[in-house]
This record gives structure tokens, C-alpha cells and sequence, in this order.
């Protein structure tokens, strides 16, 4: 049991007698309540539990807590900053992107990081990107027409 | 899924009886409090917070009825009485009530109504009938709120309430231009004699206003801000964190476990034997570990070992049973069901005969919130917080399987990071009450996703040998299935594999026999996204195309002929399946589709219909099939009819979603299971469908005037068909067996 000091949207905090192993995810969710990144498969393939690790969009259901000590991680808690929703989350409301939510918060995490890389992403672009997200309602549809429309949004042009 | 009548649904009058005011102390809205507590601040809740926080006078909030209370701050809130899934009730339900009330959507409140099947009835999330159960009751609840406020007003200024109407949340005098906004009226008029539903005019479809709009989920700011809002996420003072193991051989029992050492694991609080009770399928013998993080009890999970006894384990072994059922179908025999006219006769008449083995597997449902349940039992009291289609029933087996006093158990319906079928069964449930019993420590138990693969209610494979025979005019004259499904004890189908009796075609074809021959299966199955109908819509869309191509005869008018007649057929969904809506469909998909217009090279329309959930729906696939059968998906045309939609953002976002399962699940999605145990365990084994296999999907619905039935299942039996009938019309390659990786097709 160690000591593990992360940065998680912005602020410092520490996990005292925590397990090196324990992977991030569940360090977010039940040491640190931060909920919003979710569990759906523990074996980094359905993208449940993306999170940004300086900045790059990991599944942190297979990343140990140790190997984020001292790193800047962003949850979906940490997407909207003064309670103004970022240009994807706006779009997410806007066109109604959820059925059951459960995968959004990791979709908007593989999304974010995409729009930051890429303020105009072709579908393939779209595709490839998010090609690690699964959505088990199958909103893929509404997903990749809000990320077009944030992306404009983003870019200052009219929807 | 089960059946239903089609009579007006019994108003029971505790619903409607007015509650009077209630004062809520302070200036805060009533439902703070519990959005702190799922934490379900959504954008409506803010805009009343506001309007409260300007109010100068205690806030007062006045009950109209099971559903419905309106305060003097201007806002309505409106509890949404079933689970949510991810289908959308809790905004389309709501939607409902404010439509009568005639009240602005932005000044709605809406929260998730208390478990009570006394005042709420069906309160489940099944079957596509949650807008279809509720859709009198609502409107009635706007309605006669909306008449006591009409009649407030109009006692207020001496006039006849027909010199008064409403709209918008407001009651205007005609007679003197005056008006008054409903939260003023709300505490006389709740007061008020509630009218008699006979004397109330519900609105025409023509007049919706909020009905039939795209209205973005109430949960959706939460959702994207990463709010605790599923079951999942519930936190407790003193919550600790719960594993369960049971037999992956399905029904093995406990004869020893290394407990011992896994209390000496770190976090471990406590870990103990949980005796089943109430057969395999609902509590299994399990070893339950207490710790203090999820984490801690995953990885002390990872050192139990336990001894099994499996003497009376299921031994199934789905791979060899599937070769074993394609023999069966295509041999003679079987129990007869249905037989109308002389099938064998007509076959013998025919002019031209087809036969085909078509066969599908079990499937999981693997919602991606994987099964999880927090209980709390304290003072006599026992609250639980679970992601459950089912929150009456699960209570009552509780109740019965712990005699527990169902009064002291509340369960607070939670949003479920999907379903599909698989919370219509409370087993996870049940392992979190017995383990709160023992621990005594608040628990939330989360399974992790191989126990969610490993013990499902599987939807049961299935094998059809299919014979029909055509007259010299290409019409369908006789119909034959012989269908392979499993049993439990060699006498019933088992659970949601038996054959739906009023499956299309059944009385569209003169001579038509079903044979069903059973083989025993013992791993428990389970309603499945539009059970039967979601593996039959496959099989009977296929065979079709292949009667019409040996006819020689367009697709979509061979249909067409097949639905010809104006008499209705009786239907186990309730409503009496009309053709003339079927045909409607498939004229429009057809027409959305370009069906007809010359293909490229390689590239084919595939046509489907089905009825499932009262509800009509035909589909078109465009597909190409490339080098290597490769087959990419160019884009889904979908057309339904289910009367007037509630909300069309959800409608067509749950018919894309529908579509995309049904792709998903015939593309790569197979169990096997050896010796009783499920082989597949996590998604690197179950492939759904990813973003880069999802076609364009046009998802349009007909705006009929038919009593609106549910849409969370009926888009999804059609489309396995019609891609399938492309691909034959792109390569004039024939799938009869899903999913199509077997026969080496694979999504480009
Ligand atoms: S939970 Fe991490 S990828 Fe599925
Ligand atoms: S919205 Fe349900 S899994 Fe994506």
C-alpha cells in the first residue's frame, strides 16, 4: 500500500494506502467518487472507462493508479469548465446523442481528444477514432453527426 | 412480450385521487433533495431552481394525482413511473401528461416515481409497453388536472368555464382578456372534485403541440457532465463493495473454497458461502467477498478457488447441439401446432418447391452497465438501489425469498445503463439482498463483466426447416416449419424459445403447418430484445425472398400480394395485425429506398418486414458485397408505423439503435457453451458492432392515427433479413445461418 498523488481535473489529490495495481478506473470511481468514468468491460475494449492521460485518451480500466502518479488526468467531470459545457457535450444534448448514456462519458472523452487533434475530422477520421468506443444501444449514428456539428461549432462556423 | 389485452386499460381511481397541497418549507423546489441524492440535476431542475429562487412566498406545491403535482412557482413536476433503460420513457412518459395539461415543456420537473404497483400498476420496462400501457392514464392525468384548473379559474371570476381555455400553463377569460398562470390556481384547484374521465376530451393527434416534437432527454446534462445517475454509481455512508462467484458450470453446487486465505487479502472485510435457494436461475450457490473497493474485491476474486459439485450440473454443449437440430429439421416429425389447410397436400400440387435449414445461436444480452445492486438494511428497513426492468417483482421475490416484510423494502428505481431483456431477471439482485443479510454493512455488489457473460438468460439458438410450395401464378400456396428449439424437461420450450403462434405468415398462406420438436438444453434462456421475433424476423424475411425468387417475382410486390387481404389476423401482441399498415410500409421503404433503379456491380437492396410489438416495420439494406465477402453496409432505410410518436428524437434514435443491435448481433455475435458453461467471456470473445460498421440509417415513421405502441424493440427483427436478402441480390449468395461470420462474410 502506497501513496499516490494524481492531478484529475485540475487538482492535486492524494490516495493514501491505496494499491498500486488498482487500475485508475476504479481509483476515480470509488476512492475519489468521481463516477462519471465507467466500468464496462476491464480488458480495454469497449472504451467505458476512457479518461485523458496528458491529454491522450487511455482506457483506464487497464492503466495501474501508480503509473498516473504525478500526471494530469481529465474525467468527464473535468470536460466542462465553469459549468459551460464543452462544443461536444453541447452538441451530445443538443442532438440527443444518448439512449441509455452508460458509454457517453467515454465517448465524449475519445471525442474530445479527437476534436483537439483535429478541428475538421473526416468520417473516416471519425471512425477510426472512435473505433474503440462500443455503444451497446447503437448510437453511433447520433455520435458521429454531434461530433460534426461540435466540430463546427468549435471552428466558429454556424451549425 | 407476454400477452396482453387490447381493452382500455383499467383506470384504478387511487391514481387520480388529488392529494391537496402539501407546503414545502423554504425556497427551495421539493425535488432537491432527491436530485442530491441520484444526483439527476438535469437542465429542467435548474430552470426551476431559478424560478424558485426569485419566489417571495413559501413554496407550494399542490398534487394532482399519481403523477402529476404543479406548484405556485410556475413549474409542473411530473414523475415518470417506469424504468428507464436507455428507450427513453422518462422523457417521453412525462411528455405525455404535459401535452393534456397543455403546459410548457421548459417548466417541467420530471423524477422517477416511487415503486408502487398499487397506485402505478405495470411498472416495467418490457415488451414495448410502456407508452402502449400508460398512454390512457397519462393523458388522463393532464386532462383532468388540466379541467380543475379550467374550473379554479372560472369559479375565481364567476364564469362558465366554457368562457375560459388553457394553453401554454395558463387560463385565459374570454370574456374579459384576464388570465392566470396554473401554479396560482393549483392549490384551489387541486381541491376540486377530480371530473370523471367520461367527460373529459382528450386531444386529437392533429393538435399536439409538445407530441411528435424532438425533445433531448431529460438525463442528458447529467449524462455528459458524468453525474452519478445509474445504479452503478450509487454511493452510501459505510458502503462497501461486493464480488459473487458461481458455477460457471450452470447449476454446480459448493463443496469446499479457500476462504480463509482470502480474508487475509488486503481490503478483504469479509467473504462467505451463500446457499442457493429458489432454483439455478435465481440465487445460485456463490461465494460472496466483502471489501473495501470494487477493486479489492476483483482481485481477491482472482485467488478463490472453489471446489464445485456438478453431478446435477447442465452439461450442454451448444456447438454440437446446433449440428445435432439441422438434422432434426430437415427429418420429418416434431409436435404439430398449427396446421391450416392441408400443407402437405398443397406442397404435393405445388408447381415449384423450395426448402431451406435456416439456424441462428444464443446470444447475451451484455448490457454495457454489467449487473450490479446496493443494498442498505438498517432500522428495520431495507433499501436498494438496482438497474432493474422489473422493480415490483424483484421486491416481491425478495421479499418472499428472505421473509422479508415487504413494507420495510424499498427500492429506488435507478437509470440502467441498458437492458434488452436481461433485468427482466433478478438473480444479481437477489445475491446483493442475501449478502447485505449476512455482511450487515451496506453492499454494492458489481459483477464484473465475465460474470455478466457467464450467467445470463441467454436468447436460445434456434433451427427452422422451412418447405413451401408455389401455385403456377407464383402465388404462395403452402408454408411448412419444422422448428428445432430446446426444453428443460422434454416438454415445454423453454423459456422464450417456444414458437409465437401468430407469426407472419401464418393465415396469409392457405395451407400452412409448424411441426416443433424439442431438445433438451438446460442453461436458463430469457426474453431477449423483441424475443422469438428478433431470430424469426430473420428466418421468415430469408425464406420469402427465396420462395419469390423461385416464383420469379420482384420482392416488394410478392410481399405486397402475401399482404393483400383486408381482413385483420389476431395477434398475441394485442392488437389484430392489419395488412393494409403492413403494406403501407413497405410501399414507403420501398419508395425512400429507390427499390427498382438499376444496381451498380456487386451491390443489392435487400427487403424486410415484421410485426412484433404492435407494431409495423420494413426495412431496406444497401449492400455491396466486395472481394473476400466483404460486406459493407451502405446505408439502412427503415419505415414503422406505431400511431403518433411521442418524441421523435428518441423514436428515431431507438430505431437506428435497433437496427445497429440487429447488425451487430447477425454479423459475429455466437455462444458456445461446453459441458454447461458459457465459453465466451468478455468482448475480446463477443465482438459487437463498432463505429466503423455502422451504415447511414434513414429511420422514418408513418404518423397514423393508431393508439401509439412502444419502440424499444420492434426495429430490430426486420433488419437481419433484409441484409441478407441483400446480399443475395449484390453476390446471389444465400445466408441461412447467422451469424455470418460462419458462413466467412465479415463487415467491411
Ligand atoms: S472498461 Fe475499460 S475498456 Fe471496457
Ligand atoms: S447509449 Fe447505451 S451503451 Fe451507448
Amino acid at each position: 500500500m502506497t501513496e499516490i498523488t494524481l492531478n484529475v481535473n485540475g487538482e492535486s489529490k492524494t490516495l493514501k494506502d491505496v494499491d498500486p495495481e488498482m487500475p485508475l478506473l476504479w481509483a476515480l470511481r470509488d476512492e475519489l467518487n468521481l463516477v462519471g468514468t465507467k466500468y464496462g468491460c476491464g480488458i480495454a475494449q469497449c472504451g467505458a472507462c476512457t479518461v485523458h492521460f496528458e491529454g491522450s485518451p487511455v482506457r483506464s480500466c487497464s492503466l495501474p493508479v501508480s503509473a498516473a502518479a504525478g500526471k494530469n488526468i481529465t474525467t468527464v467531470e473535468g470536460l466542462a469548465k465553469d459549468e459551460q459545457l464543452n462544443a461536444l457535450q453541447q452538441a451530445w444534448v443538443d442532438m440527443d446523442v444518448p439512449q441509455c448514456g452508460y458509454c457517453q462519458a467515454g465517448q465524449l472523452m475519445s471525442a474530445t481528444a479527437l476534436l483537439e487533434k483535429n478541428s475538421n475530422p473526416s468520417d473516416d477520421d471519425i471512425d477510426t477514432a472512435m473505433a474503440g468506443n462500443i455503444c451497446r444501444c447503437g448510437t453511433y449514428v447520433r455520435i458521429r453527426a454531434a461530433i460534426k456539428q461540435a466540430a463546427k461549432a468549435k471552428r466558429g462556423g454556424a451549425a | 412480450m407476454s400477452k396482453q389485452s387490447t381493452n382500455t386499460i383499467n383506470i384504478n381511481r387511487r391514481k387520480f385521487l388529488g392529494g391537496g397541497s402539501a407546503l414545502v418549507l423554504g425556497f427551495t423546489v421539493g425535488c432537491k433533495q432527491e436530485a442530491s441524492q441520484s444526483a439527476a440535476v438535469t437542465p429542467i431542475e435548474n430552470v426551476s431552481a431559478e424560478v424558485a429562487s426569485g419566489a417571495s412566498m413559501p413554496l407550494q406545491s399542490s398534487t394532482f394525482n399519481a403523477w402529476l403535482s404543479i406548484s405556485n412557482n410556475g413549474t409542473a413536476t411530473i414523475l415518470a413511473s417506469n424504468p428507464e433503460i436507455g428507450q427513453g420513457v422518462k422523457t417521453a412518459l412525462p411528455m405525455i401528461v404535459a401535452e393534456e395539461l397543455d403546459f410548457p415543456w421548459e417548466k417541467v420537473i420530471v423524477k422517477q416515481a416511487p415503486v408502487d404497483p398499487v397506485v402505478y400498476e405495470r411498472q416495467v420496462a418490457g415488451g414495448s409497453y410502456s407508452v402502449r400501457s400508460l398512454w390512457d392514464p397519462l393523458r388522463q392525468a393532464g386532462a383532468t388536472a388540466r379541467a380543475m384548473l379550467v374550473k379554479a379559474a372560472a369559479d375565481g371570476w364567476g364564469i362558465n368555464v366554457d368562457d375560459c381555455a388553457a394553453s401554454n400553463g395558463m387560463v385565459s377569460n374570454s370574456i374579459t382578456g384576464d388570465s392566470l398562470d396554473y401554479g396560482t390556481l393549483a392549490g384551489k384547484a387541486a381541491k376540486l372534485p377530480v371530473p370523471e374521465i367520461e367527460s373529459l376530451t382528450l386531444k386529437a393527434t392533429a393538435d399536439y403541440g409538445l407530441l411528435g416534437q424532438r425533445i433531448s432527454g431529460v438525463d442528458n446534462q447529467a449524462i455528459v457532465t458524468g453525474q452519478p445517475l445509474f445504479g452503478i454509481d450509487t454511493t452510501l455512508d459505510n458502503l462497501h463493495y461486493a464480488t459473487y462467484s458461481s458455477c460457471p458450470n450452470i447449476g454446480g453446487t459448493i463443496v469446499n473454497t479457500n476462504l480463509e486465505h482470502i480474508k487475509k487479502l488486503k481490503g478483504v472485510v469479509q467473504a462467505f458461502i451463500v446457499k442457493g435457494k429458489g432454483g439455478y436461475s435465481e440465487l445460485r450457490d456463490g461465494v460472496a467477498i466483502v471489501a473495501n473497493s470494487t477493486w479489492a474485491t476483483i482481485s481477491a476474486k482472482k485467488q478463490l478457488e472453489i471446489e464445485w459439485d456438478t453431478t446435477d450440473a447442465s452439461t450442454d454443449d451448444w456447438s454440437a447441439m446446433r449440428d445435432q437440430a439441422e438434422q432434426l429439421a430437415t427429418a420429418g416429425g416434431g409436435e404439430v401446432l398449427h396446421n391450416d389447410g392441408d400443407a402437405d397436400a398443397a406442397l404435393a400440387a405445388a408447381k415449384t418447391k423450395v426448402s431451406a435449414t435456416y439456424s441462428y445461436p444464443f446470444v447475451s444480452h451484455a448490457p454495457l452497465e454489467p449487473q450490479n445492486c446496493t443494498v442498505r438494511i438498517a432500522d428495520g428497513k431495507v433499501d436498494i438501489w438496482a438497474p432493474t426492468q422489473v422493480p415490483a417483482r424483484a421486491m416481491k421475490s425478495a421479499a418472499e425469498m428472505f421473509d422479508l416484510d415487504p413494507a420495510s423494502i424499498t427500492v429506488h428505481q435507478i437509470r440502467a445503463g441498458g437492458g434488452f431483456g436481461r433485468r427482466l431477471y433478478n438473480d444479481y439482485f437477489l445475491e446483493a439482498v442475501a449478502i447485505a443479510l449476512e455482511a450487515k454493512v451496506p453492499v454494492k455488489l458489481t459483477w464484473t463483466r465475465e460474470d455478466d457473460m457467464a450467467h445470463d438468460y441467454y436468447r436460445p439458438g434456434g433451427t427452422h426447416g422451412l418447405q413451401a410450395g408455389i401455385d403456377n401464378q407464383g402465388k404462395l400456396t403452402a408454408w411448412k416449419n419444422h422448428y428445432v428449439t430446446y426444453s428443460e424437461d422434454g416438454k415445454e420450450a423453454v423459456r422464450w424459445g417456444a414458437y409465437m403462434e401468430s407469426t407472419f405468415p401464418r393465415q396469409l398462406v392457405e395451407n400452412y403447418q409448424i411441426n416443433q420438436t424439442l431438445q433438451l438444453q438446460t442453461i436458463p434462456t430469457g426474453a431477449w430484445r423483441a424475443p422469438i421475433s428478433c431470430a424469426f424476423g430473420f428466418v421468415i424475411n430469408g425464406f420469402i425472398n427465396e420462395v419469390s425468387t423461385a416464383a420469379g417475382i420482384d420482392h416488394r410486390d410478392f410481399m405486397l400480394e402475401l399482404l393483400a387481404q383486408d381482413d385483420e389476423i389476431p395477434s398475441i401482441f394485442g392488437d389484430a395485425f392489419v395488412p393494409a399498415r403492413a403494406r403501407e410500409t413497405i410501399i414507403e421503404v420501398c419508395k425512400r429506398a429507390g427499390w427498382g433503379k438499376q444496381q451498380a456491380d456487386n451491390r443489392g437492396l435487400g427487403l424486410a418486414f415484421y410485426f412484433s410489438h404492435n407494431a409495423y416495420v420494413a426495412e431496406v439494406a444497401d449492400v455491396e458485397v466486395l472481394a473476400g465477402n466483404k460486406i459493407k453496409l451502405h446505408k439502412v432505410y427503415a419505415v414503422t408505423d406505431v400511431g403518433p410518436i411521442v418524441n421523435m428524437s428518441m423514436a428515431e434514435n431507438i430505431c437506428q439503435g435497433g437496427i445497429i443491435d440487429g447488425i451487430s448481433t447477425m454479423a459475429r455475435l455466437e455462444l458456445d457453451a461446453k459441458a454447461g458453461a458459457v465459453i465466451e467471456s468478455n468482448f475480446d470473445q463477443y465482438q459487437m458492432l463498432r463505429m466503423p460498421e455502422a451504415p447511414e440509417i434513414d429511420a422514418h415513421f408513418l404518423q397514423t392515427d393508431n393508439v401509439p405502441s412502444g419502440l424499444g424493440e420492434p426495429t430490430l427483427p426486420p433488419i437481419a433479413g433484409a441484409v441478407v436478402n441483400a446480399i443475395y441480390a449484390a453476390s446471389g449468395k444465400r445466408v441461412r445461418e447467422l451469424p455470418l461470420s460462419r458462413a466467412g462474410f465479415t463487415l467491411a
